[in-house]
């Protein structure tokens, strides 16, 4: 007679649990409708903004932005373009370095494990709810601007100024690479922000430190002078999805880019498992 | 911290592998004459070197100087050569006149410096006054890299870069196949003129090492005693261009200099082997200038190489993968042919293609191809693709004005630029032919041609042959900016009774994609050439026979593909790191080992100790046990331990030494015995977004037990919110949130409860019914441990306690033995001295004075009753008796007076 009747530690905290304990917090609801709602405010802002034709900016950004009209595959683009490099950086933030901190912060961490949910099993179900959510985000984002952009712009060939049209068809199965891709780097954020979560009671330390840390690998990545030191920063491969717009697909970048994105995400993960299955929670 | 240490490391200099000396070597100024002039010249010689070393001549680009060519001198130094490089005579510090590698001055500086290097004691010679060297040069130092190499039997090796062949042929190209004199290309033409016209500038513009892109600062005036027509050309260099220029036919002198200074006459004496090196993305020297230089090399018996890259004098080094291709080519050729080591390079021809644009870096991304044999440019196969379209008059602009674009010589290194296409037409000024769509992808490799009919009023037409690229919507791109410039002479009036030519374009690498249609464009003007003044109408037609040389090379391996297999590695390491750790922890995991002698003991602590990691000792040693059916109390000042005890029944620390056993089965973090234990340690911890009622679920499900052992219900009447329980916890005070903590800790009706402070926050009745609630819960074999700094508390709560202070038990039993009635009395009298004396003769077992008026005294069994009638008996007024009690005592002594603990435990 070792443990209560009905008690497998296998059985604790199932993920469906975890996803409704998550789903019940407006942190949640509002991240996952601000996502929803993004592509919709850009559609009005594009309804109103006319047409005065100035140069914005140069670069494939412009470039972006003038097609962003032409079709609903190149309204998805552009919704993701404009959202990969803060905004989802901040919602995986939010997701992955919230989950544990504010339970520790709430004080019910300490129940959790007095459950007892073994604490591996309580990390592993809380990483990959946060994940899920984190996906749910990307797609819910891109779901709705492709919907969106196709019922407004139609159904028309991904245009890029560095290639020639890619069909529809084929186009979509890039939107989805580009997907893929973006989930791939996130996993550094998820996984900083994670580490953070983990070694921190407090939610925002976790999510703030995570973004900062990110915005700060970007500043870093700007300065030339840095040489090869800028091939290991986590941020460096972000964009390297840009490739994929280009005819054949230029994935390269993404390969390496992928590599240094386990490579992070695998170590902060390790590092936070190790960490939170040795040390006293006080929380 | 890491990342500060990583840039430092990058960023500090390494010691170079090599060392230089600087040295101006004179040379004879003319041929025959008296006078020298000196050439600005470096050495580089390795640093480790054993013995003498082969030697490198690194010529610079035109306009260059020899610090042009610097990281190309390093990196072969690198590879253990002794390089010399120089600024050519009429170039930055060097002395004498630009004669545009004429055989008489600059390849005879060349043989002095061969001379030079031979006499060098570093340097290898086959014989004495013979080094062992090779001779490499892009552009300008490529070209006197061949015409010293046909000179001068000395050179052992030679790679010439993005260089010409007949330097008449490439100022003055014709693409059709007739002897009429081709159309000066005046802008590139003026572009060199004004880079020698620049007299002797500062040194240190490092330039790129191919001779592509040098861009001399210009002075602002010249120094007196030059020319300022023709600055520090040579008068005969400089009176040919000037002639050329104004007319744009040469005259005699014109082309004999441009002949003297080519190395088409003289490729038959090159016995050197060669490796020639030409850019695809070269309006100046394109392929068609190496492919000549390597048949006539050929035609010798020389072993002869070519590579082609993206790049050249428009489109700069190209894209890595090409830099990094050519290098190696070049070491190889070098270390075979020069150095003596390694296998001999293979026949084989490379080329890459553009395959797009790298997202990282704006650049292009090519690919690598590679044939067994260079196939020249004409291809390995041809591709016919037919071209429709009428004769169309089209008009040539007065003096080129407004002219076409097709290229923007000079701005080398704008890759991208040239491939997107700068290119554009003028309306009236050109005729188009287009072809359908081509129905599969085709590569083209090489020259394509196509058959052009001219008619002209005058007779004469110039004309620009272009071959565009045209996707699906409509964007053309005319590819690496390339035209073929035509100037037809005898030519009819009518087009009808027009001869067609045949038209050979520029060598292009290009894959047309499928359903990608091409165009033929003819032109009148083109603003890098110079055309006929005067306003004309042509008549052209094109037959409508477009033929493509295509050629399918095998793919070199990208070197980056290495990086899918280490993707795929890391992603199995991680996978099979992640196996082992859940194996072991399954193993580790297995043997906890059960003490069997506490099998059905609820509790079991034994010696526990725990120490942080800064020092502090929390518990020092504290051991005790729950028994079935028992209510403990944990007693103990703040800061006693009690709650540092309590963690550890809960699984969230460690204790330092020592152990907890819940029913013989040590607690450790996670361990399943967990579940039989509620618990409610340093207040409750509840999601603030849910109801008190979902809270409970929401544990609950966590536990992943079945609903119905939660015993839902009662815990929910034990919590007595009422319907407050749907409202949300963080609407709740202190002590609703109390209440539905202990509830929550009595789901499922755990087997032993710990319980920190249960009765904080609550109001007496609440407190009076949750005592009674705790007894009620420790029949059925049950037991709860209740930890509490109030005496009173566990006096009124608890079968058994536990008093504990600074982290040591100082007392525990039953609480009737330890709170139960004490033997001394506290009794209040009116005179304290006469009480003393009365009860001095009773049978008590001591009086000790307690206070002004109080006494405390050991009863030793005597009544109280009896003691207060002696007293008053003996006139000695009785305020109070207050019976003492032993946990008071214990309390008092051991905690003593002093309220601080021994510490914030």
């Amino acid at each position: 007679m070792s443990a209560a009747t009905g008690y497998r530690p296998s059985a604790t905290l199932p993920i469906w649990a975890e996803v409704k304990r998550q789903a019940s917090r407006r942190r949640t609801q509002l991240a996952l409708g601000f996502m929803a709602l993004l592509p919709l405010i850009v559609l009005v802002a594009f309804e109103f903004g006319g047409s005065d034709d100035d140069d914005n900016g140069g670069g494939q950004f412009s470039s972006l932005v003038d097609l962003a009209t032409s079709g609903g595959l190149n309204f998805a683009l552009f919704s993701l373009f404009v959202s990969a490099s803060f905004l989802l950086v901040v919602v995986v933030a939010l997701f992955c370095g919230d989950t544990v901190a504010s339970e520790a912060s709430w004080g019910s961490l300490r129940y959790l494990l007095a459950v007892p949910v073994p604490r591996a099993r309580l990390l592993g179900v809380k990483l990959v709810v946060a994940l899920m959510y984190s996906l749910l985000a990307l797609l819910t984002l891109a779901g709705v601007a492709l919907l969106v952009g196709t019922l407004r712009y139609g159904w028309h060939p991904l245009g890029s100024t560095i290639a020639a049209e890619i069909p529809p068809g084929e186009g979509l199965l890039r939107l989805l690479g580009i997907l893929g891709y973006l989930a791939v780097m996130l996993l550094i954020v998820a996984g900083l922000a994670f580490l953070l979560s983990v070694l921190t009671d407090a939610a925002l330390g976790a999510v703030g430190g995570a973004v900062l840390l990110w915005i700060m690998s970007s500043i870093l990545d700007q300065i030339e002078a840095l040489g090869v030191v800028r091939d290991f920063l986590p941020t460096h491969y972000s964009e390297a999805w840009l490739g994929l717009l280009s005819t054949p697909m230029q994935t390269d970048d993404m390969v390496r880019g992928a590599i240094s994105a386990v490579s992070y995400a695998t170590i902060f993960w390790s590092i936070a498992f190790w960490r939170f299955t040795r040390k006293d929670i006080t929380s | 911290m890491i990342v500060a240490g990583v840039v430092v490391a990058a960023v500090a200099p390494d010691r170079d592998s090599w060392t230089t000396s600087d040295q101006m070597i004179a040379v004879p100024e003319a041929p025959g004459g008296a006078g020298t002039i000196d050439l600005d010249s470096r050495l580089y010689l390795p640093r480790d070197r054993d013995g003498k070393v082969p030697a490198v001549l690194l010529a610079h680009g035109f306009g260059g100087t020899k610090n042009s060519v610097r990281t190309d001198a390093q990196s072969l130094a690198e590879r253990g050569y002794a390089v010399l490089t120089w600024t050519a005579r009429g170039f930055g510090r060097s002395g004498g006149q630009i004669h545009l590698d004429s055989p008489d001055y600059e390849i005879r500086d060349g043989q002095r410096l061969l001379d030079w290097l031979a006499a060098r004691p570093e340097v290898r010679t086959d014989a004495t006054g013979d080094p062992r060297v090779g001779v490499v040069g892009g552009s300008y130092g490529g070209a006197l890299a061949l015409l010293l190499a046909a000179q001068d039997r000395r050179v052992d090796a030679i790679v010439p870069l993005i260089t010409w062949n007949d330097l008449g042929r490439s100022f003055l190209p014709q693409s059709a196949d007739t002897d009429a004199t081709g159309v000066f290309k005046k802008g590139w033409a003026g572009l060199f003129f004004g880079n020698g016209a620049a007299a002797p500038t500062s040194e240190g513009t490092a330039e790129t090492p191919d001779g592509s892109g040098e861009q001399p600062e210009l002075p602002q005036t010249l120094p007196p005693g030059i020319n300022p027509a023709c600055g520090r050309f040579a008068a005969d260099v400089c009176a040919a261009y000037l002639s050329m220029a104004t007319t744009g036919i040469p005259d005699e002198a014109a082309l004999a200099v441009l002949r003297k200074s080519s190395p088409a006459p003289v490729l038959g004496n090159i016995k050197a082997p060669t490796l020639l090196i030409q850019g695809a993305v070269d309006t100046l020297f394109p392929l068609s200038e190496a492919d000549a230089n390597a048949r006539g090399i050929a035609a010798g018996g020389t072993p002869v190489r070519v590579a082609w890259f993206t790049g050249g004098h428009d489109g700069g080094l190209g894209p890595q993968t090409d830099q990094d291709r050519t290098k190696f080519l070049t070491a190889q050729w070098l270390d075979h042919y020069v150095k003596g080591e390694g296998a001999a390079p293979a026949d084989s021809f490379t080329y890459s293609r553009v395959a797009g644009f790298s997202a990282l870096d704006r650049g292009l991304v090519t690919n690598g191809y590679s044939v067994d044999a260079y196939p020249g440019i004409s291809g390995t196969g041809r591709s016919e693709i037919s071209l429709n379209g009428p004769a169309q008059p089209i008009a040539n602009p007065p003096n080129g004005n407004p002219g076409a674009l097709s290229s923007l010589p000079g701005i080398g290194g704008q890759l991208s630029t040239v491939l997107a296409g700068v290119a554009g037409d003028i309306p009236g000024q050109h005729a188009t032919f287009a072809s359908e769509p081509v129905a599969t992808s085709v590569d083209v490799a090489g020259a394509p041609t196509v058959r052009l009919r001219a008619a002209s009023p005058t007779g004469e037409a110039t004309l620009f042959v272009k071959l565009y690229d045209v996707d699906p919507a409509g964007v053309e791109t005319l590819s690496a900016g390339l035209v073929a410039p035509v100037r037809l002479t005898g030519l009819p009036k009518d087009i009808a009774q027009a001869q067609p030519v045949t038209v050979t374009l520029p060598a292009i690498v290009r894959r047309i994609q499928a359903g990608n249609a091409l165009r033929i464009v003819v032109s009148t003007s083109d603003q890098g050439f110079l055309t006929p003044a005067a306003p004309t109408t042509y008549t052209v037609a094109v037959e409508p026979t477009l033929s493509l040389p295509t050629m399918v090379g095998t793919p070199i391996s990208n070197p980056q593909v290495i990086w899918r297999y280490v993707l795929a590695g890391l992603l199995a390491a991680i996978l099979l790191g992640l196996v082992v750790v859940l194996l072991v922890r399954r193993r580790r995991a297995a043997r906890a080992p059960t003490v069997e002698e506490f099998a059905d003991t609820p509790l079991v602590v034994r010696g526990l100790r725990k120490e942080y990691a800064d020092g502090f000792v929390a518990v020092e040693e504290i051991s005790f046990t729950v028994e079935r059916g028992q209510v403990v109390g944990l007693l103990g000042p703040n800061g006693a331990g009690k709650t540092t005890t309590l963690r550890v029944l809960m699984g969230l620390t460690m204790p330092t030494r020592g152990d907890a056993l819940v029913f013989g089965n040590p607690l450790v973090p996670g361990a399943p015995i967990l579940s039989r234990v509620g618990s409610l340690v340093e207040g409750p911890g509840f999601l603030p977004h849910l109801t008190g009622e979902q809270n409970l679920r929401a544990y609950w499900q966590a536990t992943g037990r079945p609903w119905a052992d939660a015993r839902f219900d009662e815990a929910l009447e034990i919590a007595g919110l009422g319907d407050s329980v749907h409202r949300r916890t963080k609407n709740y005070s202190h002590g609703m949130r109390q209440r539905l903590a202990i509830a929550q800790a009595m789901l499922g009706l755990p087997d032993l409860l710990v319980l920190d402070e249960p009765t904080d926050g609550l109001d007496p009745p609440q407190i009076a019914e949750m005592r009674r609630v705790l007894r009620r819960y420790a029949t059925d074999g049950r037991a709860v441990l209740v930890s509490s700094h109030l005496l009173a508390e566990v006096e009124q709560t608890c079968t058994h306690a536990v008093v504990v202070n600074k982290g040591r038990i100082v007392a525990s039993g039953l609480v009737d033995d330890i709170v139960g009635e004490s033997p001394s009395v506290q009794i209040e009298v009116t005179d304290v001295a006469e009480a003393e004396r009365v009860l001095a003769g009773m049978d008590v077992a001591s009086v000790l004075p307690d206070g002004a008026t109080g006494l405390i005294v050991d009863m030793n069994g005597t009544a109280r009753s009896e003691v207060v009638a002696s007293l008053v008996r003996a006139g000695v007024g009785v305020d109070r008796v207050v019976p003492r009690r032993r946990l008071e005592d214990a309390f008092l002594a051991l905690v003593g007076e002093n309220s601080r603990g021994s510490g914030d435990r």
